[in-house]
């Protein structure tokens, strides 16, 4: 039998609380006790209650918010990190968790997003973080400025394509700005 | 019902106690330190500051889910608030930049000539374009504010444009740290390279608060005042 996945959930309403537990009632997952707030020692406790999943409400971190949350995901760093969204929060601290999710999604799908945020699920295929041929060209084109329309007319790919190399590239350097890519392709001799 | 936010009758010195980071805002306020027992409300009546301004940005910068109401964007002192971004902006660019730069500038030049010459060519680009942002707001968004106050327009509608590149200027930051430290020898200057991190992470966290009182009240406002300027 698979193993069941820990499910951490650190979210203040009752009602959200208990309607996650009954959605995730399952074989598959086991909830740990939740929290209705972060404690001031949680990167003490993580180790110890040893979550795969963590599902968090991302207005309970403490401002700073991504440092605390930083410090959260450094407690037990193979743990999938989850917003559970449903009021406005800054897209720049939602793009620091592994995934969202929001509350209005269909129950059936709850249970897949932390599946696929869940550490078991990254042990299958294995992830490749040095950029391919083809993504060092773009990346290239990308650090001297041109445009994506620029890029497929000179490659001969599709403009759709273009934009998936580029997405892929950011995935895997972390690196979002032009400005940013082209120090990047420069420290590593590309150009 | 008790607020989770900030109020004019909490402690000053226990809303910086709960937010540490307000203490960089203090300066761009003109509120000094050493505040005693004093209320935030005191506080902001000693030194000539709208209580509910003051009250709005500490609660933008803290608490990311805060919301101010209708009725507070349209009652803010306009004027203060400008200045206030104008003061955060002189900040930026004449204290923060330039104390980045040093540490970059003295980090790059232990990791090699090269190195030296990439980073501080993307930094100096990095400067240009920050102060090409906040020139821009400064000469054109905060003149046509002022003129909305006076009852006049001096320009089209602008607030559906002024505040598309916050998102780049941070993005590009959040690389720099990145490059730092992953790309760069990890075997220089340990202690520099992890102090370069730290405040690039800070200018960044402070730019965002900086974005989010535009987005959550600068704008807003001036969408109210353009409807009533009509």
């Amino acid at each position: 039998m698979k193993p069941k996945i820990n499910v951490l959930i650190a979210e203040p309403s009752d009602i959200i609380r208990e309607g996650l537990a009954t959605i995730l009632g399952s074989d598959e997952f086991a909830l740990l006790a939740p929290m209705r707030d972060i404690p001031a020692d949680i990167d003490l406790r993580i180790p110890h209650l040893q979550p795969d999943v963590l599902l968090l409400n991302p207005t309970l971190l403490h401002s700073p918010a991504k440092m605390q949350l930083a410090s959260i995901c450094q407690a037990r760093p193979q743990m999938g990190v989850v917003a559970l969204v449903y009021q406005y929060v800054e897209p720049q601290l939602l793009q620091s968790f592994k995934a969202v999710l929001d509350i209005r999604e269909q129950a059936s799908h709850v249970a897949q997003i932390l599946r696929d945020s869940s550490p078991m699920h990254d042990e299958s295929p294995e992830e490749n973080y040095d950029l391919s041929e083809r993504e060092n060209e773009v990346l290239v084109l990308v650090a001297k400025g041109l445009s994506s329309k620029e890029i497929a007319d000179q490659l001969c790919i599709s403009i759709h394509t273009v934009n998936t190399h580029r997405k892929n590239i950011t995935h895997k350097t972390g690196i979002k700005s032009v400005a940013g890519l082209a120090v990047y392709a420069m420290l590593h001799n590309l150009v | 019902m008790i607020s989770r936010y900030f109020t004019g009758k909490m402690k000053m010195a226990d809303v910086v106690s709960a937010n540490h980071n307000l203490i960089l805002v203090m300066p761009r306020l003109g509120i000094p330190l050493g505040f005693g027992e004093h209320s935030v409300q005191e506080v902001c009546e000693r030194n000539g500051l709208p209580v509910d301004l003051v009250l709005l940005i500490f609660n933008v910068y803290t608490f990311d889910d805060y919301a101010p109401d209708a009725d507070a964007i349209h009652t803010i002192d306009a004027h203060r608030l400008v200045a206030y971004l104008e003061s955060s902006h002189a900040y930026y660019l004449n204290e923060r930049l330039p104390h980045i730069q040093r540490h970059l500038v003295r980090v790059a030049s232990n990791a090699g000539s090269r190195y030296s010459q990439i980073l501080t060519s993307f930094f100096a680009d990095y400067e240009k374009e920050v102060r090409e942002h906040f020139s821009c707001e400064e000469q054109q968004v905060f003149p046509y504010i002022h003129s909305l106050l006076q009852g006049t327009r001096n320009s089209e509608a602008l607030s559906d444009h002024f505040a598309d590149n916050h998102t780049a200027l941070i993005d590009t930051l959040s690389d720099l740290t990145r490059i730092v430290y992953k790309y760069l020898p990890g075997d220089v200057l340990i202690e520099d390279l992890s102090e370069l991190v730290f405040f690039v992470m800070q200018l960044s966290s402070d730019l965002e608060k900086h974005a989010l009182l535009e987005e959550k009240v600068l704008i807003p406002y001036v969408k109210h005042l353009e409807r009533s300027v009509q």
